[in-house]
């Protein structure tokens, strides 16, 4: 079954594939700091008793939620050129480049997930808190900033950076418009070297590794939490 | 009926209960009282086997619990429990519920089954009841189908573990008569309760446990007259003022 | 924008672009609900495994689910569909290759159907791990086995409890089977990308894809609100009774 298994070719593409990764994790971290400050907006909106607010996060949010990632990559990476061409009127605009048209979508369309984990944060500080805050004089924004999020966050950062690794695992789809990250590196030195299963095998391990200490982080945290309560 | 000789029981080293013995006679009824966290409900949890115990033993009719060989479900079956939060299962009607182990432990047929269900809710004055769901019962209500719920197994002993502790307190009494006709009728009863009241009119003997050992053992009359241990009159000065 | 790209005849034969649009989405909806069927049954079994206290059935199942958990599914489809078939003896490797019919959507189907069940597991297992305590010795009390406990109480209040998570699994496949392109299924997104090189008509081909995943979203969700009304149980709010 492993005979002619080469090891070798891991060896020799480490370099290129630490390059993919830290692709892989620089687009993870500024999606999920994009996703949550996008989020947030997005949540408070939702969570506005105005229609002209709630409505259009509302729809934003149910329509990315119900599109599936390749998708959004597809939309971002083939649409924004064509409308940097409209804007600008230039028939040669080449638009933003690959890298930051999968930020933005990666962004917006974690934005959408972000915003239903914030929201439910939100929702889980009792309103006796935000009564307590008005009680006090503080205005809306002063009620939010020192009162309310703090405590949501708290309760939220597990769910958040679990779906931080949802996200890093969600990377790899940029391999679709042939962007070079982890999994893009890895399936290239693949395809020239004829190394499939080495490769393939190797990604997968590395991927496992960092999920599965992440993941055990997070659990460790959340029972970190709950004990301390 | 029910012989608990040297029990006890560590959860990792912390010592549950210490060295209990106790006998339960037929026909007896014994309460069992304590402070919280003195192991009485784990106590008799143990006798049916739900708490395992690392030393000792508990003889049920001549069965043993702890040995290895005893068939646990089946002993099980001849002995009823009250829990605390009634645990009537949400998603069947008070019927299926009270019928459930008659046709799947005890091989009853349904028809045979919803016989007994209309006996038994008639004796704990449910009877319009018997379709509906328990949670368009009130909790005195659904303590009373766990009742019959235990009693349509035909049981020789009953344990009841805090019967009244969740219910409102106009609910405990339709409870209490309940308890107080079986054991009119001769049933074997041992129940974990801080209902003075119950255990003065019914109670052959009175048990109280502190920190997993038994502390006192003693019959009705000379429990409430006068307690040998200072944790014991401590106990029932400070629960007989309600 | 011109939407009337749709009826023009495909550059290579075979109909209209509209018909490749309903031949994605014939392949979308293929291989997302016999992968449902994998993860459903496959997830529930590894689901209760994970709750029993034996270590012979919550080791595997957890390392299940850890495996396929943690690797992104992108890399799952490619360990299926190219390293598999070199894995394996020779024998099945080569019909895997070349003798076995459709063999990108098998492979996504066998994917994406194991991928998801370590997901429905989790939520399998968290829904029976949220029943309170009380109803497995309620039902052991009664005499009931193990088993039987699972069988009439744990999953039938278990199932209820999750299907609003397993709705969001259900949904979560449709999205995912777009990851089928990556090794050659010409589902609704792939369908979308070839339209678009075609006849440039980009904005028109991916809004065409998103509206029907948006329709999909919405059938479903409708779907499974209405049976989860369905399967109510009367008078049960959230994991406790009233």
């Amino acid at each position: 079954m492993f005979t002619g298994f080469d090891f070798d070719v891991i060896q020799r593409a480490l370099p290129y594939l630490g390059q993919g990764m830290l692709f892989s994790l620089g687009l993870t971290l500024l999606s999920m700091l994009g996703g949550i400050l996008l989020g947030t907006l997005l949540a408070l909106m939702r969570l506005s008793g105005f229609g002209v607010l709630n409505v259009p996060a509302g729809g934003y949010v149910n329509l990315l939620r119900s599109t599936p990632l390749i998708l959004v990559i597809f939309w971002f990476y083939f649409l924004v050129p064509l409308a940097m061409k409209k804007i600008t009127g230039d028939a040669y605009a080449s638009g933003i480049g690959p890298f930051y048209s999968a930020l933005i979508a990666f962004t917006m369309f974690e934005a959408a997930y972000y915003c239903e984990i914030i929201r439910a944060g939100i929702q889980s500080v009792p309103r006796g808190q935000v009564h307590a805050a008005y009680a006090l004089g503080l205005t809306y924004g002063q009620a939010m900033l020192q009162v309310v999020l703090p405590q949501a966050f708290r309760n939220m950062v597990p769910i958040l950076l679990t779906q931080g690794i949802i996200l890093f695992q969600d990377t790899s789809l940029v391999y679709v418009v042939g962007l070079t990250d982890f999994m893009g590196a890895a399936s290239k030195v693949a395809q020239r070297d004829g190394r499939l299963v080495e490769m393939y095998l190797f990604a997968a391990l590395v991927y496992f590794l960092f999920c599965f200490s992440a993941s055990t982080f997070v659990r460790r945290l959340q029972a970190h939490y709950s004990g301390a309560r | 009926m029910i012989e608990i000789r040297n029990v006890s029981k560590w959860y990792g080293s912390f010592r549950v209960l210490a060295d209990c013995t106790t006998k339960v006679e037929k026909g007896e009824v014994v309460v069992v009282c304590g402070p919280s966290g003195s192991g009485k409900s784990t106590l008799i949890k143990c006798v049916n086997g739900l708490e395992p115990f690392q030393q000792g033993d508990i003889v049920v009719d001549g069965i043993s619990v702890a040995a290895k060989d005893t068939d646990l479900p089946r002993l099980r079956s001849r002995i009823g429990m009250v829990f605390q939060n009634f645990e009537l299962f949400p998603h069947m009607n008070v019927t299926d519920n009270i019928s459930l182990a008659q046709i799947k432990v005890l091989g009853r047929s349904k028809e045979e089954a919803v016989e007994r269900v209309h006996q038994l809710l008639n004796r704990v004055g449910l009877s319009e009841h018997a379709q509906k769901y328990p949670g368009q019962l009130s909790g005195g209500q659904q303590q009373r189908v766990a009742i019959a719920r235990a009693l349509a197994m035909d049981p020789i002993a009953m344990l009841f573990d805090e019967p009244t502790s969740a219910l409102d307190p106009e609910m405990i009494n339709e409870v209490l008569d309940v308890m107080v006709e079986l054991a009119q009728e001769g049933m074997t009863m041992m129940v974990v309760t801080h209902e003075m009241g119950f255990a003065r009119k019914v109670a052959h003997r009175v048990i109280f446990m502190d920190e997993g050992r038994i502390v006192e053992d003693a019959n009705k009359e000379d429990f409430f007259g006068s307690p040998r241990s200072d944790r014991a009159q401590h106990f029932l000065s400070k629960i007989l003022h309600h | 924008m011109d939407f009337s790209v749709f009826l023009q005849p495909a550059f290579s034969g075979g109909g209209t672009y509209l018909d490749w649009v309903l031949s994605g989405i014939k392949w979308t909806l293929w291989v997302s609900i016999l992968a449902w069927i994998i993860a459903f049954t496959a997830g529930s079994v590894l689901g209760v495994m994970r709750t029993t206290r034996l270590p012979l059935l919550y080791v595997p199942a957890t390392v299940y689910v850890e495996v396929f958990r943690n690797i992104p599914l992108l890399v799952q489809m490619f360990i299926w569909y190219f390293v598999l078939p070199e894995v394996v003896p020779k024998g099945i490797g080569d019909w895997l290759k070349t003798g076995m019919p459709m063999p990108e959507f098998w492979n996504a189907v066998l994917c994406l159907g194991f991928y998801t069940a370590s997901r429905v597991a989790e939520q399998v297992r968290s829904g029976i791990q949220s029943i309170p305590k009380g109803q497995t010795e309620a039902g052991l009390a009664m005499g009931l086995t193990r088993p039987q406990v699972y069988r009439h109480v744990l999953l039938p209040m278990g199932y209820r409890i999750v299907i609003p998570p397993l709705t969001s699994e259900f949904l979560t496949i449709f999205k995912n089977s777009s990851v089928a392109l990556t090794i050659g299924v010409l589902e609704l997104t792939a369908q979308a990308r070839q339209i678009s090189e075609y006849t440039f008509r980009t904005f028109e081909a991916f809004t065409v894809a998103t509206v029907v995943y948006v329709l999909i979203t919405l059938t479903v969700t409708v779907a499974m609100r209405a049976l989860e009304k369905k399967v109510r149980v009367p008078g049960y709010i959230g994991s406790s009774a009233k």
